[in-house]
């Protein structure tokens, strides 16, 4: 294989398996702890659409990132305001926030299509920025560098400290956990807007990072592309990178593959994220133990 | 994970539809705030989406057109959900549906109307069924959760819808546009009034009949009560839930595909890879806020068509996005997923 193929796959790997990767460290933080969102999609959007108005207002895409995590953050409490405070349906309620996120992110987004901002510089790291191969790896943006740095932290978080053994707790048995001196409410309103700030940032990526405008739907799933990776990866953090890096290469690939008109379909290439996720479960169906949190999408009606 | 269904209020219908008459006022109101906030009149907003709607002729005709594969893909999450299966996999089985039924129009074209035409539709049911009765056999053996493995192939089968539509389906006469050849006549639903109301709006009604009647004066009727009631007693009295739970799956998914059917052979006319604005997301959201019932399902259905026309009319006549009306949707779902139970 030729260095340009392989710079190339490896730079469209990076470039689209990020936002996925962000969304979906966000999104196993809340499920480990007994709530699934499916609206990432709108958090997303809230993310991207408010780190590029920001953006083009400030002229500091630092700002925009800042401004797209909160939005991510505090967009996300909706959510824990139907599903924890009101004990509301978890799949319904983060399929209206998804359609809320779709339409606010467009009104606001509105005056700002078809703005220019330069966007998140990439950081050349010197001496490997120019290796070949590899190269890719090292003349990107600030985000791309800290996403692994991010899901040691997750994992970190979740496995090694007090606060992430309390928010697996209230993931797999909330009464427990009630039992054990924990709450089980704040615990799920913390969880969600880490996991928005995370769904920020990873639209801030999208729209400031990569694509570098604004544009309605511009998310285009990838919100459930992270749902689905953090079932891939049987609700682990680690498993995460392994995961996005699979879904970026795939598209990547297809992008080449399209380019050099190679006989493989782009969209049968594109399901592989989905059929592997889907044969993941299918094989640990089988095993003793199942990965996802027991509690998960249960409601918690407190001890009566 | 927890049933879509899991908390319907037990009152009379009636006062049902007060407090949801409510309820969904107070989300207009909010929406109001939104438009003023946006610099817009609400008030015109408001009166320009019921005068091109409910009012105009055309207008209404266009909401039964939305209704109809909403209320399709409503019924398909509601049916599975009698026995607390979650399908979110609508989306996806209208397309396999839709995929089908382009199949059968496009294979035996050289048939006439009356043979063809069921056979587009009960290809197309099929479709959408055997796509749901994937994921009904993972879960009737235990394997994978429904609710996870209809959101995954939702994806699936719309990347297959565009690999046929990009690929080996791809009418040679339009160069740039992807999307299949027209369909023969003989293969498109008749439609009414010289309006886009189709034969599908009769299939939903119908459906929603053989729904009621199953479900409630017949033997499989009783059992699925029993299941939904109180699963392990259904089990311990012998009835065969792995079976159901197939059985339910297939169908809701058919029907889903059927709500394909309607957009690709009385809307399209062919094969196109954007086939629905997320109709199966929406019928999720019918078949919640209705808690399943049927009479719930058709009013729902009608208020979301209603709004998902106004958005139309808000980016023509008032210049603001098309999509700001799923902020209206999402408010009214908010309040009614937010509101206090009642006893």
């Amino acid at each position: 294989m030729s260095v340009p193929f392989v710079e190339s796959v490896l730079l469209g790997a990076i470039l689209s398996g990020m936002p996925v990767l962000y969304a979906a460290l966000g999104e196993v933080i809340v499920e480990r702890a007994g709530v699934v969102n499916l609206g990432l999609e709108g958090v997303m959007l809230m993310g991207a659409v408010t780190s590029f108005a920001s953006t083009v207002r400030t002229g500091s895409a630092a700002l925009g990132v800042l401004a797209g995590a909160t939005a991510g953050g505090l967009f996300n409490l909706i959510l824990a305001l139907l599903v924890v405070t009101r004990q509301a349906n978890q799949l319904a309620s983060g399929l209206a926030l998804m359609f809320f996120g779709a339409g606010v992110s467009a009104l606001l987004g509105a005056p700002y299509i078809g703005s220019r901002i330069a966007g998140l510089n990439p950081l050349q790291i010197p001496g490997l920025a120019h290796l070949p191969y590899l190269g890719p790896l090292f003349r990107s943006d600030i985000l791309a560098y800290l996403a692994i740095p991010a899901a040691a932290l997750v994992w970190w978080g979740l496995f090694r400290t007090r606060w992430g053994l309390s928010l697996r707790a209230v993931g797999e048995n909330p009464a427990a956990a009630y039992a054990a001196g924990y709450s089980p409410p704040a615990i799920q309103y913390q969880a969600l807007f880490l996991a928005g700030l995370f769904g920020g940032i990873a639209g801030a990526d999208l729209s400031i990072g990569i694509v570098k405008t604004w544009a309605e739907w511009m998310t285009a799933g990838r919100g459930f592309i992270a749902v689905a990776l953090v079932i891939f990866s049987r609700w682990h953090p680690l498993r995460i990178v392994w995961g996005a890096v699979l879904f970026g290469g795939a598209v990547a690939l297809q992008l080449q593959f399209q380019a050099r008109g190679a006989p493989v379909s782009p969209f049968l290439l594109d399901t592989l994220p989905y059929l592997l996720s889907l044969g993941v479960l299918l094989v640990w169906a089988g095993g003793r133990r199942h990965a996802a949190p027991a509690s998960l999408g249960r409601v918690f009606e407190g001890t009566k | 994970m927890a049933s879509a269904h899991a908390r319907i209020p037990r009152h009379s219908s009636a006062r049902a539809m007060l407090r949801a008459t409510g309820l969904f006022g107070l989300a207009f109101v909010i929406f109001a705030a939104v438009l003023l906030a946006a610099g817009k009149d609400p008030i015109r907003a408001y009166r320009d989406i019921l005068s091109s709607t409910l009012v105009d002729r055309y207008g209404f005709s266009e909401v039964l057109v939305k209704m109809i594969p909403l209320m399709l893909t409503a019924l398909a999450v509601a049916i599975p959900s009698r026995i607390w299966l979650i399908n979110i996999g609508g989306e996806g089985q209208l397309y396999m549906g839709a995929l089908f039924a382009t199949w059968a129009a496009t294979y035996f074209a050289a048939l006439p109307a009356w043979e063809l035409l069921p056979l587009v539709a009960a290809l197309g049911f099929l479709g959408g069924g055997l796509w749901a009765a994937i994921s009904g056999v993972m879960r009737a053996y235990g394997w994978v959760s429904e609710t996870i493995s209809t959101l995954l192939l939702n994806y699936v089968a719309i990347l297959i819808v565009s690999f046929f539509v990009f690929g080996p389906w791809k009418d040679p006469e339009s160069a740039n546009y992807p999307q299949t050849a027209e369909f023969v006549a003989a293969a498109r639903l008749p439609t009414f009034f010289g309006t886009r109301v189709h034969l599908g709006l009769l299939i939903a009604l119908v459906a929603f009949i053989v729904y009621h009647v199953v479900l409630t004066r017949t033997r499989w009727g009783l059992e699925i009560r029993a299941m939904g009631g109180n699963m392990e007693a259904a089990r311990r009295s012998g009835i065969a839930i792995g079976r159901y739970v197939l059985v339910l799956m297939f169908i809701g998914g058919g029907l889903a595909g059927l709500a394909g059917v309607g957009e690709v052979s009385a809307i399209q006319g062919r094969l196109r890879p954007s086939l629905s604005p997320g109709y199966g997301y929406t019928g999720f959201l019918i078949s919640w806020i209705a808690g399943g019932n049927p009479y719930g399902i058709v009013a729902s259905a009608l208020l979301m068509a209603v709004i998902t026309a106004g958005g139309d009319v808000l980016q023509m006549a008032h210049r603001l996005p098309g999509s700001v009306v799923n902020i209206l949707m999402a408010l009214m779902l908010f309040v009614v997923l937010a509101r206090r139970r009642v006893p």
